[in-house]
């Protein structure tokens, strides 16, 4: 078969396997996404810088600190989430009653201010962060060398984001947030606190994509421009799943990331247009995403 | 999406108010009297990005809806525009008139893909559409990728008027942008912009009343991205460069910020806000990354309490609608 | 208008002539340095090439002859479009007299139009692309330092006789990383070897994996990489984490800078053969400058580049003393090609007809951890190219200015 498409398939098995890892990355980003907007309906446009967060505050702690990248694992996520929850307070809050676009716009607003300090501090060029000796290394698995680094972000992503998704569609705390959303107004006269909820919502979100940023150092470089290049990418996969459909992003994350994987063996400069043609026709044929519902 | 363009303080009828024309009068005085003192390229970049505002302004603020994506038309209109001026050897008139036409029809095939959704939607689709033809002009030949289209000729404008005097090319682009400011007010101020207003507030009604919504819609967004194309071209004659950076989405983000930042659907607010964010740009310009970080801050205390922008406060304060 | 500029002309001419038979515009000599002050070539010249001009001035000892010197500088963040702004304004409006440095050659194209149109001096130092000498050359161009034929020639040849006969290129997606990959594809096949392929990227890119990909399914004996600064970084990194050399493959880097080296860490980098047109350790004179220079620039010691800009301010401004004047762009690089030139970095050259500067190239190989006495100590030399073949032969590049 593979004599037949004329690429040896080495080659194909190989770009399936990044752009399996690319989609971890496109998947945890967007779930974050999708939980905010799921719940709060805010399009965080903040997201990409926030990643970018995650990653330079694993840095601050290996470089200042000399806090391993395991630490970082759990410390980021928490840090940039205080963060997250401060900005929601000061800023956020008074959104919601208004119209969505002034939150998207509030949010670019904080992402340039987020970018251009880290920009003003550290160039754009980037970081370098090590990998974690336990991880480096690599297998040959025969049709391509397989870093073990590389493996554990599938693995963690996969982890990370089924964990999310049980959380939120099947426990009860999960179920509260969902009934917030809806009518916020009936579920505070049951006693439940909303604007909290609300915010660690928020929190949360920012954190995920934290950890994102986390596992993302010690491959893609700190750069405080690595989150404004993943987030339009991020933007139309969970336009593609379903804005506010967790399992939507999650899926669509992974699957086109294999997608652009599979373009760049046949078409690699078109890799980057493939995901935006895919919005496009989704959006044709079935506006509201293939997952989401009418919102 | 009522909100997000409230800055009809009794919005005259169809009939021009007096005191737009004592405004107009003012703006034309200061743009025919400014080269002579300020850097006229300075001043001509101001203007492209003014009727870029403006054009992005007619779809946000008096259609209701935010296009996050509108940088496709100015760039893809700024590459064409340099490639038949420069490889076809067109005049510059003919050049600028293919990057508007280019404009034009971009916007018609992307108008009638977004237009089947509203408000954030419409946004996030307008978003990705756009970067679908970054990545295009990043791989297309003749757009000469991260170098750009460079020795762009100016040209003789109608085989009389030598463009290469920075001078000369100053009252042309003024005229280009007044052309583009007065066709946007008459739509404004036309029964065509009456409906359109009737959309933006009250969509079913209009529905009902029998107006055919998507067509005024598209045509709304066609419009804008033409006028787009139109100061996208200009500016490419005038820099002669086309380059990545106009395609690309931050600059679709400049301009929601001058357009809010002068004043979401008033007349003269983008051309304030051009004006003001592009002196901040050149001002800044020495501290490198303060640029983005005072952009964020303005677009953050404009969302937060500043949200009529500097006309719409401006009118607010002498009650009447600029 | 007219009458206003007329006498703002009159009176400045009245000054100049009571001034001391020099005619400096302004006043003052001025020279702009433009760079990448803040990505991924930050470090082979950014705010570096302005202390190297810093030094160039002072070194000159302007007052000596009657000069006032002053260095500005400008970020133009790898965009055509803002560097060709920035030189316009600088020429319109704040008396610039001559542009330097400019790494990344598409907004040295850029610049280099505007320079031509202003009829001012344009001192390249950081940029590559060889066709600034050749098809693109103006009679205000002075390409100092490196070029990717230099390049090209001397890495490419090395390689090809070492053994690496076939080669698949990773390149950077614009004018200096084409004109890299095609001038090295030409040594390739002119020395009998085979290019198997090429994959393009964007400029500062972080994840070289895909890319990476392609270059081990190809099979390639040599990956070269036609890219530059933080891409080469990370492109050596990545390959070391896919484990691409032990898979047998290796790679050259075609373009690579001292900071770059320093920043990969020997371990890494060690066996890299590349081509440089100056290092700190090659001679006392140059050894002492880079002292000098680290004592103030944070420790770091200079790149060739930034060495560039210091030889090529120097004798732009043994020109303009000579002249006495820096009104004439042309008349002022056609003095700097009259003049020999004689700095201590570069020793003795000359600049020829096409505005490229002519002094001798060497190839060098990364020191292995245990060979280096030093954090600087980095790398030596394993041949010498003497300067008349360092350089593409003046009748092969298209340039206009050369006649025959």
């Amino acid at each position: 078969m593979f004599a037949l498409l004329g690429i040896p398939p080495q080659a194909l098995f190989g770009q399936l396997l990044i752009g399996l890892i690319n989609g971890s990355f496109y998947a945890m980003l967007s779930l974050g996404l999708a939980v905010i907007f799921g719940l709060l309906n805010i399009i965080n446009f903040a997201h990409g810088a926030l990643y970018m967060m995650g990653a330079f505050f694993a840095w601050f702690l290996l470089q200042y600190l000399g806090i391993s990248y395991w630490g970082a694992l759990i410390l980021a996520p928490i840090g940039v989430g205080i963060v997250g929850i401060v900005l929601e307070r000061l800023l956020l809050k008074h959104l919601y009653k208004l119209d969505h676009l002034y939150g998207l716009l509030l949010t670019f607003g904080m992402a340039l201010v987020i970018e251009g300090l880290f920009r003003n501090k550290y160039g754009s060029s980037g970081l370098p962060y090590q990998m974690p000796s336990a991880l480096s290394g690599g297998r040959n698995l025969g049709f391509m060398f397989l870093p073990n680094y590389r493996a554990w972000v599938v693995l963690v992503s996969v982890t990370v984001c089924l964990l999310t998704w049980y959380v939120i569609e099947r426990t009860k705390l999960g179920s509260y947030l969902r009934a917030a959303t809806e009518n916020p107004a009936l579920v505070q006269a049951f006693g439940v606190n909303v604007p909290r909820m609300i915010t660690i919502t928020y929190g949360f979100g920012v954190a995920l994509a934290a950890f994102a940023g986390v596992l993302a150092a010690p491959i893609y470089q700190v750069s405080p421009q690595m989150g404004s290049n993943l987030i339009i990418v991020v933007f139309a996969v969970v336009v593609i799943g379903g804005m506010g459909s967790i399992m939507g992003s999650i899926l669509t994350g992974f699957a086109l990331g294999v997608i652009e994987g599979l373009t760049k063996v046949f078409y690699p400069e078109a890799s980057n247009t493939a995901i935006f043609v895919i919005m496009a026709i989704v959006l044709l044929i079935k506006p509201t995403g293939l997952f989401g519902r009418a919102h | 999406m009522v909100d997000i363009t409230s800055n009809s303080i009794a919005a005259p009828t169809v009939a021009v108010a007096r005191h737009q024309y004592i405004a107009f009068a003012v703006m034309l005085a200061l743009l025919v009297a400014a080269p002579f003192f300020v850097y006229p390229i300075f001043l001509m970049d101001a203007l492209c990005f003014a009727l870029f505002a403006c054009a992005f302004n007619l779809l946000v603020g008096y259609a209701g809806l935010l296009s996050f994506g509108h940088a496709m038309f100015l760039g893809s209109a700024g590459y064409l525009s340099a490639h038949a001026a420069k490889v076809w050897g067109f005049p510059p008139e003919l050049a600028i008139l293919t990057g508007t036409a280019t404009a034009a029809l971009l916007g018609l095939i992307t108008g009638a893909v977004a237009i089947r959704r509203q408000g954030i939607y419409f946004a996030m689709t307008t978003l990705a559409l756009a970067q679908m033809i970054y990545f295009f002009c990043l791989e297309a030949k003749f757009t000469g990728g991260e170098d750009g289209i460079q020795r762009v000729p100016r040209g003789v404008l109608f085989g009389a008027l030598d463009l290469s005097r920075d001078m000369a090319l100053y009252w042309v682009v003024l005229a280009v942008f007044l052309f583009g400011f007065l066709l946007i007010y008459r739509t404004i101020h036309s029964p065509f912009g009456q409906v359109l207003k009737a959309i933006r507030e009250n969509e079913p009604r209009a529905v009902s009343l029998g107006y055919k919504v998507d067509q005024y819609k598209l045509i709304a967004f066609v419009l804008s991205a033409a006028l787009a194309g139109l100061a996208g071209s200009t500016k490419a004659i005038v820099f002669q460069l086309a380059s990545l950076t106009d395609v690309n989405w931050p600059m679709s983000g400049e301009v929601v910020l001058m357009t809010l930042l002068g004043g979401l659907g008033t007349v003269f607010g983008p051309v304030a806000g051009a004006f003001i964010v592009i002196a901040l740009e050149n001002y800044l310009a020495q501290l490198g990354a303060w640029v983005t970080i005072v952009q964020g801050v303005i677009f953050i205390v404009c969302v937060l309490t500043f949200r009529r922008g500097v006309i719409g406060e401006l009118g607010r304060l002498l009650r009447k609608s600029l | 208008m007219k009458f206003a500029r007329t006498l703002l002309m009159s009176a400045a001419v009245a000054l100049c002539a009571t001034a001391a038979h020099a005619q400096y515009t302004g006043g003052t000599v001025k020279i702009g340095v433009m760079s990448d002050m803040s990505s991924l070539y930050a470090d082979i010249g950014g705010p570096g090439s302005v202390l190297a001009a810093q030094m160039a001035a002072e070194d000159f000892d302007a007052a000596k002859h009657g000069m006032k010197v002053e260095v500005v500088s400008a970020d133009h963040q790898n965009k055509p479009d803002v560097g060709s702004a920035i030189a316009r304004k600088w020429f319109d409006q704040d008396g610039v007299d001559a542009i330097a440095d400019v790494p990344t050659s598409s907004v040295a194209l850029a610049v280099a139009d505007v320079v031509k149109e202003k009829n001012k001096v344009f001192l390249i130092s950081g940029a590559a692309i060889a066709d600034l000498t050749g098809k693109a050359c103006t009679p205000n161009n002075v390409h100092w330092t490196y070029d990717t034929w230099m390049l090209a020639h001397g890495t490419g040849t090395a390689i090809v006789k070492q053994g690496g006969t076939s080669w698949f290129f990773l390149t950077s997606d614009y004018a200096f990383g084409h004109a890299l990959e095609a001038d090295t594809a030409a040594v390739v096949k002119a020395n009998g070897g085979q290019v198997l392929g090429a994959a393009r990227h964007p400029l500062n890119t972080s994840d070289f994996s895909s890319f990476l990909l392609q270059a081990q399914a190809s099979k390639a004996k040599v990956i070269g990489l036609a890219n530059a600064g933080g891409d080469t970084i990370n492109s050596i990194k990545q390959a070391s984490e896919f484990g691409i050399v032990q898979g047998g493959q290796s790679l050259a880097a075609l373009l690579i800078f001292l900071t770059d080296i320093h920043s990969l860490g020997l371990q890494t980098a060690h066996g890299l053969l590349f081509t440089t047109a100056w290092y700190w350790d090659l001679n006392d004179p140059s050894r002492a400058w880079a002292k000098k220079f680290a004592a103030r620039h944070g420790g770091k010691y200079p790149t060739m580049g930034q060495a560039g800009v210091y030889a090529a301010v120097l004798h732009y401004l043994k020109a303009v003393s000579t002249l006495k004047s820096d009104a004439d762009g042309k008349a002022v690089v056609d003095e700097m090609k009259k003049l020999p030139t004689d700095d201590p970095l570069f020793g003795k050259g000359t600049i020829r007809a096409d505005g490229r500067t002519l002094h001798p190239a060497y190839l060098m190989e990364v020191k292995k951890p245990e060979e280096s006495k030093g954090e600087w100590d980095l790398m030596k030399v394993r041949q010498t190219i003497p300067a008349d073949q360092a350089f593409r032969p003046m009748n092969e590049g298209g340039c206009p200015l050369v006649k025959g």
